[in-house]
């Protein structure tokens, strides 16, 4: 028996025609072809689409007051909130003991205790019974602000709860000072005060942090166009603030500040609830007493910070909603696009054309991967076109994005769709028949999801038994994450949660725990599918 | 030249209508049992509710007596993916007949279409329901042994697990599963193809839940959880909060069955009045 050098494959047809990107054609050829699996596909971007109708249009349950009639109903709407100085929704609801500051300047002040209160349980007369309590994000400091309406641009050095010194600014940013002292009730005490200071320079803001107050710790400068807007004729409110976080209930927060210095002449204290006690106003007023040099500030429930989704804020992701929707006729096609020719014994002849099983499989995948990105960005982007403005009129603030979030959020949905439709494709090719490809693929990426938001309306009323948010962190379904459309805030205690419009990933990280799935399965279906019989 | 109107000779006379429907079940039932794919799909209902249940049993965590948990809907977690592969059996059911061709032989030898159709729901109803008792028991099984160490206990308000409540839970869920497989076989047999029935069974069992979950306006929500047969259907699991539920336990379960009767009555129509 002799053991010739043995020949490897040469293949019969001439190189264009042995070309990968033929193969592709030909599986294209194949999926067009079939009316089926393009009207599939349609059903795809039709679904996304229209049901960003339904989905935005829907409102809270509030009539929206336009005020036409003037008359508000019983079930109106509550006003909206103010807009910040890059049009987000925000809360601007705090205790401000300010006056004018023309021109350029600094503030200083030692802080010398943070204490709170927090509602325990119902008490006499409706009001609540108050405890001594403090919220991680209780506030007390000194804040340079635009003017004293809700929104104007601000910049601020405070000390928090448990998060040490703070610098925020325009209710979006925020930075640690240098001498963070997380896990002590306030981090100050009349033993070891904190020194805050801000120095204006026109428009620019530069925030400082000291332990002694004679060693100064910049923090950070900021720039805040508003400040020096001509109508405001260089004139800005200055001046010391305490505001309580609440979630809902009832807190107050109490700052005791002395050394107070200011570098213009000082004009007198004017005490302003910012946003009044009406709705997106203070809980409760607040109070200041002085006595010598020292000043007690006490200011009742609220905040300096942006609104988030579930509290609020309507997401534009809503508007691609229908995603969910969309992905079941995308997977028929997608697991049909194999089965089929196991069927009808077509697979015999596709692989004696392309005898490559590889080629053929990556042929296959790079077909269906097309075909769902381009219906996804087709969809995503119809669907944000239609649903934005309709979200726009339900009188839900809607939080701004960016046209490149949106162009993340639109190419991310095709993403999502074509990886997706690999990962059916790479099931069927392991199953090989369409009934059982189907429902894995859509089980595996639908019911995780459904444990996860839980089911009925107390969500969770059937769930899994509390079981957190692990399927957005490690199942296909993850990928979602690419359609958030909202930013969390390090500096906002609130529930970031899926039907708020929060996902526990970054958005391409969800994408690449699909994209991983996808890439297994097609590893083991391309494994399978050199092995076994055709 | 007339044409005489051709006369079919009826294979069963009127009288026989019964010796033909035990006719149809036993060839119906002969085609079940001898091929392997309904056996192996069903081990896998019994395996994924079992499973799935006894993971999500040792995941929960009871720490005090208002924890909110339900110990059966904890218990049948696993019926979440056993419905779809439960469903997977009433749509091949009909749709192997159609993708292979068997159908055309299957109405020659039984014209009667609307006794055909039923001796498969028939034949489909039995061992799905069995295989669905031998899952519930199992997943239930294994709830009792495990949710009881993990808080589910006298002192939290969970006497026993095994009150008329618990069973009226676990019988629930075991109709629910039957009729999720009949729903399946009258869509198969409207649409004829079983991609299409299976995308669109499980898109209609899925889409409710996660719909109004997302969907702000609680109105809204709670009539989509009235209507989606996977909701509605899974009210028949509660145990506690019974009084909070979209749902009457029992009218939860008559909502799924009106959703398996329209989709059994679509499949005759199109069965009758189409050709095959």
């Amino acid at each position: 028996m002799t053991t010739g050098a043995v020949t490897p494959h040469r293949s019969p047809l001439t190189p264009e025609r042995d070309s990968f990107w033929y193969l592709v054609h030909a599986e294209w050829t194949k999926f067009r072809t079939v009316r089926g699996w393009v009207i599939a596909a349609g059903v795809t971007i039709l679904a996304i689409t229209a049901l960003a109708f339904p989905f935005c249009a829907i409102s809270a349950g509030c009539a929206v007051n336009n005020g036409a009639s003037g008359t508000a109903s019983a079930g109106a709407c509550p006003p909206a909130p103010p807009a910040g100085p890059g049009g987000e929704p925000v809360q601007d609801a705090f205790y401000f003991l300010h006056q004018p500051l023309t021109g350029n300047g600094t503030i200083t002040v030692q802080l010398t205790s943070l204490t709170g209160q927090v509602a325990i349980g119902p008490g006499s007369n409706g009001q609540s019974q108050m405890g001594s309590g403090l919220q991680p994000w209780s506030k007390a400091g000194i804040i340079i602000k635009e003017n004293m309406s809700q929104g104007s641009a601000y910049a601020a050095m405070m000390v928090t709860g448990s998060h040490g010194v703070r610098m925020q600014w325009d209710y979006v940013n925020d930075r640690p000072g240098l001498g963070k002292r997380a896990g002590e009730a306030g981090g100050v005490s009349a033993s070891a005060p904190r020194w805050l200071r801000l120095v204006r320079d026109g428009d620019t803001i530069t925030g400082y942090d000291s332990a002694d107050g004679t060693h100064w710790a910049p923090v950070d400068t900021v720039t805040l166009p508003g400040l020096t807007d001509p109508k405001q004729a260089g004139t800005v409110q200055a001046g010391l603030f305490t505001a309580a976080p609440s979630n809902g209930n009832a807190a107050t927060t109490t700052g005791v500040f002395q050394h107070i210095g200011l570098s213009w002449p000082a004009t007198g204290w004017t005490a302003t609830n910012v946003g009044g006690t009406g709705p997106n106003g203070v809980g409760q007023p607040g109070t200041f007493s002085q006595s010598g040099g020292v000043l007690t500030v006490t200011g009742g429930s609220g905040d300096i910070a942006p609104l988030t989704g579930g509290a609020g804020v309507i997401s534009v992701q809503r508007a691609l909603l229908g995603t969910f929707f969309g992905l079941i006729p995308l997977i028929v096609a997608a697991a049909m696009f194999i089965t089929g020719e196991y069927r009808r014994g077509l697979i015999r002849v596709s692989l004696t054309a392309a005898p490559r099983r590889s080629r053929l499989l990556a042929a296959k995948a790079v077909v269906i991967a097309a075909v769902g990105f381009v219906a996804g960005v087709v969809a995503a982007a119809l669907a944000l076109a239609v649903g934005t403005p309709l979200l726009r009129k339900t009188g839900i603030p809607v939080w701004p994005v960016s046209l490149l979030t949106e162009a993340r959020m639109v190419a991310g949905t095709g993403a999502l769709l074509a990886l997706a439709g690999v990962l059916a494709l790479a099931i069927a090719i392991i199953v090989r028949r369409s009934a059982p490809a189907i429902t894995t693929a859509i089980v595996v990426i639908f019911v995780p999801y459904l444990l996860t938001v839980g089911v009925g309306p107390q969500g969770g009323g059937h769930g899994s038994g509390g079981g957190g948010d692990w399927a957005l962190k490690v199942t296909p379904v993850a990928a979602m994450a690419v359609q958030q459309a909202l930013p969390k805030f390090y500096q906002v205690a609130a529930a970031y949660v899926v039907v708020g419009g929060y996902y526990p990933l970054a958005p391409w990280a969800g994408l690449a725990v699909e994209c991983a799935w996808a890439a297994a399965a097609l590893a083991l279906a391309f494994f399978l599918l050199r092995r076994r019989d055709a | 030249m007339s044409l005489a109107p051709r006369v079919f000779p009826q294979p069963y006379p009127a009288g026989r209508a019964l010796h033909a429907a035990a006719a149809a079940l036993k060839a119906e039932w002969t085609k079940f049992r001898t091929v392997t794919e309904p056996f192996w799909l069903l081990a896998g209902v019994v395996a994924l509710t079992v499973a799935i249940g006894a993971a999500a049993g040792s995941a929960a965590r009871c720490s005090s007596a208002s924890c909110g948990l339900d110990p059966a809907t904890v218990s049948f977690t696993g019926v979440y993916p056993a419905q779809a592969v439960a469903a997977v059996v009433g749509v091949l059911a009909v749709g192997n007949e159609y993708s292979t061709g068997m159908i055309k032989l299957s109405l020659t030898a039984m014209p009667r279409r609307l006794t055909w159709l039923f001796a498969k729901a028939a034949v489909v109803t039995a061992p799905v329901l069995a295989a669905s008792a031998l899952a519930v028991a199992g997943a239930a099984l294994a709830g009792r042994l495990i949710l009881p160490g993990h808080g589910f206990t006298p002192a939290h308000g969970y006497p026993s697990l095994t009150t008329g409540t618990d069973l009226r839970a676990a019988v629930g869920t075991v109709l629910y599963l039957t009729l999720i497989a009949l729903l399946s076989l009258g869509v198969a047999a409207a649409v004829r193809n079983s991609a299409a029935a299976i995308g669109l069974v499980l898109g209609v069992l899925y889409l409710f839940p996660i719909t109004a979950a997302v969907v702000s306006n609680p109105t809204i929500a709670r009539h989509l959880d009235q209507i989606g047969p996977l909701p509605a259907g899974l009210d028949a699991q509660a145990t506690t909060g019974i009084n909070t539920l979209p749902l009457t336990p029992w009218q939860g379960l008559g909502v799924v069955a009106l959703w398996t009767a329209g989709a059994l009555l679509l499949g005759a129509l199109a069965l009758k009045f189409r050709d095959a």
